[in-house]
């Protein structure tokens, strides 16, 4: 353990530690940000006011739209003299999220990171092969400061090029790989294609984070690079990567509690959920200098756990993040999560996360119809087309008791859904489908 | 007698058959016999092959859902009612359902060659047998 002292700090410690930093944070953010000051002044709080911790609720939530309005640096607590890094959100179809760090943020992030990669079981005898993106994204760099502070080596692909990657992976001895999970996928499959064994490999575990990451994905990627995956939480508001990472016991996400302070709500109504139950992750920074967070609504979906762990870490643990508040579909009135549909595949037994949800779009949220397309594997294919058309009809219906609307299904061959190298695409506008139809 | 029988998975649009037989084609693998069961959006193309393990690692390397599975063959009598006679009659008196049947002429013997697939191959080969 890297930092036992605060990786195995007792609750009441912490929550000390934590009252303290937060009382300090919120004092700093009100003196020095007009958007906080306006926010607290409006709900008539004072940084006095807070005196415990529970005293948290008392102030308001940020929003994704908060960071907007502020857009670019409206949020930023420091002058720009003492910033040293920006970094940038991919905001393809809306203005990004920019973060800014100062020279503190850099190290605290860099240990933050270098305690994650120790909790995940990585030490300094390790390659890490860095196929994050570089730039602007915060996944390249941020893992690269941590595998360098925790005396690793760090060996900067980025992401993409994939035939090189797995040369590289060969000839240097990587032992670790790291990459999001859609392209963890791609590199266990051009491996197969090149003919190259992973398994033969010195590859002995690969850290994926950036985008969601279902159990059968975790299962796949372990099929086809032959390691065990870990995976990580971020967020660029909060940071970027490192929010939260798993330890070899793979029973939830590690919190760093002694910089993020962590709350679990209802998505509608705002109150704070009790552990184990599912709702939308809140954050609030405890040690960020350049842009700190108060109350941020991630709009991931989670729960928390702050039982001791096997591991022996006393932090919190959050679940997989199974949805996103803002994934949601309307069709034909009806609520509809990309990750319920997911859910329904995967338990269908052999059905890889290999799908797209179609839709018709009749307005920008409301859609008259969805079909979703689905790979065919070697596992779910019968040479009987009954047998075929009773596993369609089976998952048909499963999906109409979860969702409460019909939908329709389309068997693919394997490949035909295109898998980005970054962020994967579950929903995709027919208009968009051309190549499909 | 027993024998393997390669399934390939395709959509059901143009050129997806083109492109199994092209990968076959590549490797000179010989198609003995064929057969194609189609619904709206998905077909299953079935093939007998001169050589059904290398054509399922090929068909696999290109990509494609395919799988290997046994099935019956059985030499027809070319008259008239000779598949009834021969096939479907005894495995219907055995209460054995056919699941597909499809035929080929077989180039050495010039004769007709049914193949059968069945819940049970070993039982159906049994039953075929005893006639
Ligand atoms: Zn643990």
């Amino acid at each position: 353990m890297r930092d036992p002292e605060h990786e195995q700090i007792s609750r009441e410690k912490l929550e000390q530690l934590q009252l303290e930093r937060l009382q300090l944070k919120v004092k700093e953010v009100y003196e020095r940000v007009p958007y906080y000051t306006q926010a607290f002044k409006s709900r008539g709080i004072k940084p006095a006011d807070i005196k415990k911790l529970s005293d948290l609720t008392k102030l308001p939530f940020t929003s994704k739209l908060d960071f907007k309005k502020n857009y670019p640096l409206g949020l930023m607590a420091v002058p720009m003299e003492r910033i040293v890094r920006i970094h940038s959100s991919s905001g393809t179809t809306d203005k990004p999220t920019i973060a800014p760090y100062t020279r503190g943020d850099i190290e605290t992030w860099s240990e933050i990171l270098a305690r994650g990669l120790a909790t995940a079981g990585i030490t300094s005898k390790d390659i890490f092969q860095n196929a994050f993106g570089y730039g602007l994204f915060t996944g390249g760099m941020g893992y690269h400061y941590g595998v360098e502070r925790l005396g690793a080596v760090v060996i900067p692909t980025s992401a993409g090029n994939t035939k090189r990657q797995i040369t590289l992976m060969q000839d240097l001895g990587t032992t670790v790989l790291g990459c999001t999970p859609s392209y963890a996928l791609i590199i266990g499959e051009v491996a197969r294609e090149m003919g190259v064994d992973l398994r033969k490999t010195k590859l002995r575990l690969a850290l994926c984070g950036a985008e969601p990451i279902s159990e059968q994905m975790r299962e796949d990627i372990k099929e086809g690079l032959g390691v065990d995956v870990i995976s990580d939480y971020g967020l660029t508001e909060a940071m970027g990567p490192g929010v939260s990472i798993e330890c070899p016991y793979h029973c939830g996400m590690h919190i760093p509690e002694d910089h993020f302070l962590v709350e679990v709500v209802d998505p509608n109504t705002g109150e704070q959920l009790p552990n184990g139950v599912q709702g939308e992750l809140v954050i609030t920074s405890l040690t960020k200098e350049a842009y700190p967070i108060i109350r941020f609504r991630t709009r991931d979906i989670t729960s928390l756990n702050s039982e001791p762990c096997k591991c022996g870490r006393t932090l919190a643990r959050m679940s997989r993040v199974t949805g996103r508040t803002d994934d949601m579909l309307k069709v034909k009135g009806v609520n509809v999560f990309p990750s319920q549909i997911e859910n329904v595949l995967l338990k269908i037994e052999g059905v890889e996360p290999h799908y797209l949800i179609v839709v018709d779009r009749t307005e920008a949220f409301s859609c008259s119809d969805i079909e979703i397309l689905v790979e065919v594997n070697d596992s779910i294919f019968s040479d009987k087309m009954q047998t075929i058309e009773k596993m369609e009809e089976k998952l048909r219906l499963a999906l109409e008791a979860v969702l409460g609307i019909q939908t329709r299904i389309r068997l693919v061959e394997p490949k035909t859904l295109t898998r980005s190298e970054g962020k994967s695409k579950r929903v995709v506008d027919r208009s968009e489908l051309s190549n499909l139809k | 007698m027993g024998i393997k029988q390669i399934s390939v998975f395709v959509e059901n649009k143009t050129g997806r058959l083109a492109a199994v037989l092209e990968v076959l084609e590549k490797k000179q693998i010989n198609i003995r016999a064929f057969d194609v069961s189609d619904s709206a959006n998905i077909g299953i193309v079935r093939l007998i092959l001169t050589d059904a393990e290398l054509g399922l690692h090929e068909l696999h390397q290109a990509g494609f859902t395919a799988r290997i599975d046994p099935v019956a063959i059985v030499e027809l009598p070319d008259v008239p009612g000779g598949l009834l006679r021969a096939v479907v009659k005894p495995l219907a008196d055995a209460g054995i359902n056919v699941d597909y049947l499809y035929a080929y002429t077989e180039p050495s013997t010039n004769k007709p060659i049914a193949v059968i697939k069945t819940e049970d191959i070993a039982r159906a080969e049994k039953v075929l047998k005893q006639r």
